[in-house]
């Protein structure tokens, strides 16, 4: 390499050719490389050895038609079923195709005003439960498209819905410790359920 | 919850001390230009058939190449998006992307910010996503590194007048890190279930019987990219709490160590180069240390919980759980959080405009510190080398001696591109906050009320000219006035810092390096790590306290008053 002093003050010794011809050559083939070769062959290795994941993780009937994502939470209204977390995704909860969150910050009055409702709603269709609303079934995900709840708010809907669907609650109960999730490092308060999940296993139950 | 969050920290810094070795390793021939054998015949082939070389560049030719290359990108990535509808790889049929918005954005994600004023499902096609914003996330990561290199070059080399080639250094980074990194993260993400096709969206029936959309497309390989260049732009609105993003843990856990495995690697590649490797071990120590104590403090603030919340009935023990999805709960949220705010990656698996008072305040500050804790790829070394270099002016000042670091004297030209660098930043997001908190336009952008509503916006500026690319997202950004607002601070938070970076490095390359004497200032052990993380945090303190009393820690105040 070229051992030249330096001088700060020295001008440019590039002509101003020298740099866009270089330029755009190398966006030209970086563009032909990394935004096209590149995301192609990935969809294609992924296509090839992970078709179920790279597709959506999508479960589907016994016709075979799609009802969902292992992945994907949706929203339940049902007396008979598990709900969801609330939902901030614009248009409907849930909206697969428009994910968010609420974004309203912790001293905000609005949400103060949307919690005191979800909680009074909970309460008017829980009698039996006295203690606190578990936190996670009256505030919005970070998606909106959150699969999981916490073990407590699967629990603390399980006396609704094994009355509701004549069965007794240890049943109930079984079919959630059945779908429980761990969290890592033994962390209780991660320990979570898959709302679809558990719901079909309901189904199923009510079926046979 | 505080204890999980200790394993996942430990587990963490870890994982990312074991991968710095190798990194080094693998950086250091890119940042030296001695590629090993096998690879100098391709290269050099590859070089010559693009019409290139690798001769040595005076940091003016270094700079103006830079410079081109990066508005040229600029340019094309907001053409793609305003033709987008004419062309293919857009099977949700989206149109071209409205003008204020696709020039923010294509200043955003030139200059490694990739803050994102749109929704990418509703936005971008197909095509924008691949062949555009994935693109300048490889292209402003290898820019990014290009510089670092180009800085390291100047305190290796001796009376030198080149710091390398930028054209060189772009393609070798870009194809021979980036490239292959990517791909094998992009499968790991695959494995655990993020999308990976081109197929449209997907409508289906809910099992409660509502029609419901899933959106698809090409996730994985731009999710790898967008965490292994710091960049942060997501496919999703949701960013990285999509379940289509970020899965499960473990895709979280992946996720994390990718966004601070080149910065962290780059520490160790500049000891390599520089010819003692303790000097990249103490600045990644130095790092680490602010990290580790901020990251501790996001956990702890998060898992204090909404107060306001808990009176009304809910269940306070779970701390804070407003905007964060349950597989991640406080503990991935909050270290997610703090990882992607260090560094300047800008991806969020959390709604940080949610985060508790006091828990907003950290990834905020770790932004103001200038994105040095890590930091963006190749921005979080060289700022934290600019910070090196004022900390041992600040020890020469104490003594009375000609301040030098690595061998290179300090003077005054140096001392004035540090300035410059280090006040560039601050009077963007000062300045832009001001403006933005007295006019109209400024103010019908915020969402929530009184002190939250100007940490939004106070968040907003921090990120832009910081390059983070994250946001307290209640924010209504996407208006003329914030897209252009924030547009001239990403650009001028990237490009007037480069630039005087490139004249430090192109002065210190033209410098003997002196042999250290009795009397030279160790630049290793820990009396320096110490002066090196109180230069950051003063600098920030100063710059920002003020401006954060009236934001965050008003409300924090405020919600804790009453109880």
């Amino acid at each position: 390499m070229a051992m030249t002093t330096y001088h700060p003050a020295s001008a440019l010794s590039l002509p101003r050719a020298a740099v866009l011809r270089p330029a755009l050559t190398l966006l030209l083939f970086l563009i032909l490389v990394l935004g096209l070769l590149y995301p192609l062959a990935v969809t294609g290795l992924a296509q090839l050895l992970l078709p179920a994941q790279a597709n959506g993780s999508l479960l589907r009937d016994n016709h075979g038609r799609v009802i969902g994502s292992a992945l994907i939470g949706q929203a339940f209204h049902s007396r008979g079923e598990f709900w969801s977390r609330p939902s901030a995704t614009a248009g409907s909860a849930y909206n697969g195709g428009a994910s968010g969150g609420s974004n309203l910050g912790p001293s905000n009055p609005a949400l103060t005003k949307v919690v005191a409702e979800r909680i009074a709603a909970l309460r008017a269709a829980h009698p039996e439960q006295r203690g606190p609303v578990p936190l996670d079934l009256v505030t919005a995900s970070a998606s909106g498209l959150d699969p999981h709840i916490s073990l407590a708010a699967a629990l603390y809907q399980a006396p609704r819905v094994a009355r509701e669907l004549k069965r007794p609650l240890p049943q109930v109960e079984a079919l959630i410790a059945a779908q429980r999730e761990q969290g890592w490092f033994g962390n209780a308060q991660q320990a979570r359920v898959n709302v679809l999940q558990l719901n079909l296993a309901l189904r199923r139950l009510a079926a046979g | 919850m505080m204890t999980a969050f200790f394993w996942m920290l430990a587990l963490f810094m870890l994982l990312l001390t074991l991968s710095v070795r190798p990194m080094g390793a693998w950086l250091a021939p890119l940042a030296s230009g001695t590629l090993p054998g096998r690879w100098r015949a391709f290269d050099a082939a590859l070089l010559r058939r693009l019409g290139l070389n690798d001769a040595g560049m005076g940091w003016r030719d270094y700079t103006l190449a830079l410079l081109v290359f990066n508005v040229l990108g600029a340019v094309l990535l907001y053409a793609l998006q305003r033709l987008q509808g004419d062309l293919p790889l857009n099977p949700a049929a989206l149109g071209a992307v409205e003008a204020g918005s696709a020039f923010n954005t294509a200043v955003s994600f030139v200059s490694n910010t990739n803050w994102q004023g749109y929704a990418g499902e509703t936005t971008m096609s197909y095509l924008t996503q691949m062949a555009g914003l994935a693109v300048q996330n490889f292209l402003s990561a290898a820019t990014g590194i290009a510089v670092a290199f180009a800085l390291i070059r100047g305190f290796a080399r001796r009376e030198s007048g080149d710091i390398g080639n930028f054209w060189a250094d772009v393609l070798r980074i870009a194809l021979y890190l980036l490239l292959p990194l990517s791909v094998v993260l992009a499968l790991l993400l695959v494995s655990q279930g993020v999308l990976q096709n081109l197929s449209g969206y997907l409508g289906y029936t809910a099992l409660a019987g509502h029609g419901q959309t899933l959106a698809m497309g090409p996730v994985a390989s731009q999710e790898a990219i967008k965490m292994l260049g710091t960049n942060g732009g997501g496919f999703f609105n949701a960013n990285s709490s999509h379940p289509f993003e970020n899965p499960t843990e473990l895709s979280n856990l992946l996720q994390m160590l990718a966004i601070f495995l080149i910065p962290a690697g780059l520490c160790h590649a500049f000891g390599r180069v520089v010819g003692d490797r303790r000097q990249g071990w103490a600045i990644y120590i130095a790092m680490s240390v602010l990290f580790v104590v901020a990251a501790s403090a996001i956990a702890w603030f998060e898992a204090q919980g909404n107060p306001l919340l808990s009176a009304l009935g809910a269940d306070g023990g779970s701390g804070n759980l407003e905007g964060k999805d349950m597989r991640f709960g406080i503990a991935g949220s909050s270290l997610f959080a703090a990882v992607t705010t260090a560094a300047s990656c800008g991806a969020v698996n959390a709604m940080h405009d949610s985060f508790t008072a006091l828990g907003g305040l950290v990834p905020m500050l770790l932004m103001q510190l200038g994105e040095v804790v890590f930091g963006g790829v190749g921005s979080g070394l060289y700022g934290m080398l600019v910070f090196a270099v004022l900390a041992v002016f600040v020890a020469g000042l104490m003594v009375g001696r000609t301040p030098e670091y690595l061998g290179k004297k300090i003077e005054p030209f140096d001392m004035k591109m540090v300035a410059l660098t280090i006040l560039v930043t601050p009077l963007l997001v000062l300045a832009g906050t001001a403006v933005a908190v007295v006019v109209a336009p400024g103010l019908a952008g915020l969402a929530n009320p009184g002190a939250h509503g100007f940490s939004e916006v106070l968040y907003a500026f921090s990120s832009a000219a910081n390059n983070n690319g994250s946001a307290f997202a209640g924010l209504s950004a996407n208006t003329p006035f914030y897209n252009a607002m924030l547009g001239i601070a990403m650009w001028f938070g990237r490009f007037a810092v480069i630039v005087p970076v490139l004249a430090l490095a192109g002065s210190l390359a033209a410098k003997k390096r002196l042999t250290p004497t009795l009397g030279s200032m160790p630049t290793h052990d820990g009396l320096f790590i110490g002066l090196l993380i109180g230069s950051v945090l003063l600098v920030g303190a100063l710059t920002y306290l003020p401006a954060l009393a009236l934001g965050p820690v008003v409300e924090h105040l405020a919600i804790w008053a009453t109880h």
